[in-house]
């Protein structure tokens, strides 16, 4: 995922915050999920007649409001040759429109008050703002207004274009873990789009123009298209007539299939390696394709997220507590899940050894961990103990304005509905041990994987 | 364009759902000051809309007071506290968390020690426990001790290659070189290994003391339960333990153009000068002035000219840094090799622009409903009210603070920023290093 403005996981911070990893999102997103017996977040939706759905999850506890557009389309949707150009379009919906002039969208929002941003994934693109509730009407407006009106020049965009290039430099090129990550998701995928970077390959970026911009914009940028998620001061009561009035008037846009193409079967083992002077410390990890909630058979996505804490849930669990406790041959070790993308998911573990160790002997223990839990399963006290932990998350979500609205938009986007996010605790609470064994089982002897390997450079002594 | 702004009124009471327009009001956060018997004080903001506490503290002590040659003491100290305490070993304290879905952290930045607890409020019986005795009585045993220690090296080593280390540590030691301020929080390998854990218990028996203590508390706890569990996690506490004194310190070496060859594409780039303190009576004026220079994400100056205009950039950014003793302004921009210079030449026409020309009326009025009106909306959940409590009261800025916070911004004016731009902003001052390849770039000898 990638913000316009700053670096922020989420992509509600703002600048100076380091990149991060598409792991380290997922692992995020995963945590600050929010199960809770029963409904979580209680929201109410309603679909305006030109196709736009509406998602409203009222909180009251203060007069704010965030308000998001989230769009289907993403990355993995951009047609070959032109990757990132779903991003750059992200950069240039900030250029204007007939009423608001270029570079002033953001500058009206903090005007009032208020902060704004927007990001983009394989799967989505996402715009917000979060506002006084007073400023609701006003975001709406401009929000909607940019939908179906913008404006693009070749004045604007080349020099925004130079700045997706920065953004790309600092990000990926700048550091050799992130330009390993994005060789590795190459390799992963042999066939399907989220092979690309979502920020785009160097080469093909230089070329993007105003053209393809507005080319995809067309296409994608219309109200059937898109999800508006409000949270905050506001009930839908209130919020439709705002609704009818700024989104409701929009002209759909044509109708849109997403048909990516599917992976052929794996045969090969793979192993991308990045040797480089600017490493320091060695790393090891092994990123396998898994089902998405979308994918999945029954209930094997909540199986795998049960799995993924078990193993990695804390200082108490599987590989910490042996590799890192233990044993003493890892500095750090880790597991993380994404299981909310719309095509394929991926699950992956990785680890680093400590001083004295090396990194043949950290990869040599890991897989040892991985073997022991394929031959003897995992325990029910282990399953009960991921599931209490899980459920418990579900109320720290609730402390706070952001979570609903981000995960509702972004089960809307990958192929899920409102009523899976709100019975998501329910769906982790039914995981059995059996489940979760056999969906380890699936997934960890599968082929269709890649390993990825980070070395220092070997240096020359004297 | 002109309204009231502000925030929050009475967290607990509900607002009038039907009104369209109405003023936010941060005069109206119930702001309360507890007070233990055993005379320990902390501020509250409860709310019980969801059953969680968010508990934060801190100690005005932090990085600086590490020894010479023991550099990284205080971080690897915070890493340590919820590693074992009491009659519990490391796993067997951390199993309590986890099991109870308890969050337990500690910090150290280069002027304060933090803490932060969050637990649903079912389970703060256990939760206030184990920070009492993560305060009270750490273990260090060994293998925590070494496994931390070996935890911290290998992220030293990861950061050696990483430009915004590099240059974030040139830069103080260039800034502070005869002062601790010059000196990395995290330390290097060789300080880390060093360190004891006789070291570690001395930091905590001298700074874990309950002057200079301050707590932040937000969420589903009453004033009168709060004051109990103030005295179980921090009664026993010395009342003060001397500590010596940190001098006062003027930022050296202004004026320098450095340069950390290192191969990457695009460099990073981190300037500074001297700045301005938390409790100078310019303070506000130069907030606001650096919210309009280049604190402002797309409605600076800064990102204008280098990002917007030019496409220099994807971050470009300026801040005011205020220690204890002493005061810097900062800024950083990270810009591919060839058009470093191009990019420096600009952020000083723009520092030059603001010190001689200052501010105009309209950018004033949009920073100040900016800075106002955005300020209460990062506070939307208990841990963000709780962790703000915490730096108001080590800002020593006094409990009305938050209600007076926009009237501070209101007054500011744009003769004020001018007198204040005057005073800070000198572009031949700014210390500049540069971490890259950079082209073009004049090096001071």
């Amino acid at each position: 995922m990638h913000s316009r403005r700053g670096f922020g996981l989420t992509g509600w911070t703002v600048l100076r915050t380091s990149a991060a990893c598409a792991a380290a999102f997922v692992s995020i997103f995963i945590l600050s999920f929010a199960p809770v017996r029963a409904a979580v977040f209680n929201p109410e939706t309603f679909t305006l007649a030109n196709g736009m759905q509406v998602v409203v999850v009222t909180n009251r506890r203060a007069p704010v409001v965030a308000h998001m557009v989230w769009y289907r389309v993403g990355a993995a949707d951009e047609p070959a040759g032109k990757s990132g150009i779903a991003h750059f379009l992200e950069h240039l919906m900030f250029k204007g429109t007939k009423t608001i002039p270029p570079g002033e969208f953001s500058k009206i929002v903090a005007r009032n008050g208020g902060r704004d941003n927007a990001f983009t994934s394989q799967d989505y693109t996402a715009y917000f703002q979060i506002v006084a509730r007073d400023r609701l009407d006003l975001v709406m407006r401009m929000e909607a207004d940019r939908m179906r009106n913008l404006i693009l020049t070749d004045k604007e965009v080349l020099p925004e274009r130079d700045v997706v290039l920065e953004e790309r430099r600092s990000r990926t090129d700048n550091d050799p873990g992130s330009q390993l990550y994005e060789a590795a998701n190459a390799a992963l995928y042999l066939n399907h789009p989220y092979r690309n970077p979502v920020i785009g390959w160097k080469h093909e970026i230089e070329r993007l123009t105003t053209e393809d911009a507005l080319a995809f914009y067309r296409k994608y940028y219309a109200p059937n298209n898109a999800i508006l998620v409000v949270a905050g001061d506001v009930d839908a009561r209130e919020l439709r007539p705002l609704a009818e009035k700024y989104y409701g008037v929009l002209e759909r846009g044509p109708d849109i299939v997403r048909d990516r193409v599917d992976e052929p079967a794996h045969h090969a083992d793979r192993k991308v390696e990045l040797r480089s002077r600017r490493v320091r410390q060695p790393s090891w990890s092994r990123t396998w394709l898994a089902p998405s909630y979308r994918t999945a058979k029954g209930n094997e996505a909540y199986a795998l997220q049960v799995l993924e804490r078990i193993i990695d849930g804390g200082a108490t669990t599987r590989l910490y507590r042996e590799l890192v406790v233990k044993q003493g041959i890892a500095a750090s070790v880790g597991a993380w899940y994404s299981a909310d993308s719309y095509d394929m998911g991926s699950f992956g573990v990785s680890i680093s050894p400590r001083p004295g160790k090396t990194l043949e002997e950290a990869e040599a223990a890991l897989k040892r961990e991985i073997e022991k839990l394929l031959r003897d399963g995992v325990t029910d006290e282990e399953v009960a103990r991921a599931k209490k932990a899980m459920v418990a998350r579900a109320v720290y979500a609730r402390d706070s304005l952001r979570a609903a609205p981000n995960l509702f938009g972004r089960a809307l986007t990958t192929g899920r509905t409102v009523k899976d996010v709100e019975a998501w605790p329910e769906r982790i609470a039914a995981v059995t041990r059996e489940e979760v064994e056999r969906a380890a089982r699936a997934l960890l002897r599968s082929r269709r994987a890649v390993t990825s390997v980070l070395l220092p450079a070997e240096r020359k002594e004297g | 364009m002109k309204r009231r702004s502000a925030f929050f009124s009475n967290l607990s009471a509900l607002v009038p759902a039907l009104v369209c327009v109405f003023a936010l009001n941060a005069q109206a956060m119930d702001i309360r000051r507890v007070v233990s018997a055993g005379g320990i004080e902390a501020w509250l903001v409860q709310d019980s809309s969801v059953p969680v506490i968010s508990f934060s503290f801190a100690w005005r002590s932090g990085a600086a007071r590490d020894p010479a040659g023991k550099e990284g003491r205080a971080r690897m100290l915070a890493a340590l506290l919820d590693e074992g305490a009491g009659d519990l070993d490391s796993q067997s304290f951390q199993r309590r968390l986890e099991d109870n879905s308890i969050q337990l952290g500690f910090s150290a930045n280069t002027e304060t020690f933090r803490g932060n607890l969050r637990t649903l409020s079912v389970n703060r019986d256990e939760a206030f426990r184990l920070l009492a005795l993560a305060v009270n009585s750490p273990r260090f045993d060994p293998e925590p001790v070494e496994r931390i220690r070996s935890q911290l090296v290998v992220n030293l080593r990861a950061s050696q290659e990483d430009p915004d280390t590099i240059a974030t540590r040139k830069w103080y030691s260039t800034v502070f070189p005869e002062h601790p301020y010059g000196r990395p929080n995290d330390g290097t390998v060789d300080t880390i290994k060093a360190i004891t854990v006789a070291d570690l218990k001395d930091f905590a028996s001298r700074h874990f003391v309950r002057k200079g203590l301050v707590i932040g508390v937000a969420g589903d706890i009453t004033a009168e339960e709060l004051a109990r569990r103030l005295d179980e996690v921090f009664g026993r506490l010395p009342s003060s333990r001397p500590a010596t004194a940190i001098p006062e310190v003027a930022p050296a070496n202004l004026g320098k153009i450095i340069v950390v060859r290192h191969d990457v594409p695009q460099s990073v780039v981190l300037f500074g000068q001297a700045g301005i303190k938390r409790d100078d009576p310019d303070w506000y004026a130069a907030y606001v002035m650096n919210r309009i220079l280049g604190g402002g994400g797309f409605s600076s100056r800064l990102m204008e000219e280098v990002r917007e205009k030019r496409g220099l950039a994807y971050s470009v950014y300026s801040y005011l840094s205020p220690f204890e003793h002493a005061a810097l302004y900062m800024g950083g921009v990270g810009t591919a090799n060839a058009r470093v210079a191009e990019s420096l030449k600009i952020i000083r026409a723009e520092w030059q622009r603001m010190a001689e020309k200052g501010v105009t009326e309209e950018e004033l009025a949009s920073a100040k409903t900016y800075i106002n009106g955005s300020f209460p909306l990062r506070l939307d959940s208990n841990r963000r009210i709780a962790r703000l409590l915490v730096s108001v009261q080590i800002s020593r800025l006094g409990i009305d603070y938050i209600g007076r916070r926009a009237k501070l911004i209101d007054a500011v004016t744009v003769a004020d920023i001018r007198r204040v731009a005057k005073r800070l902003l000198n572009p031949g001052k700014l210390t500049v290093v540069v971490v890259g390849k950079p082209e073009g770039l004049d090096e001071s000898k």
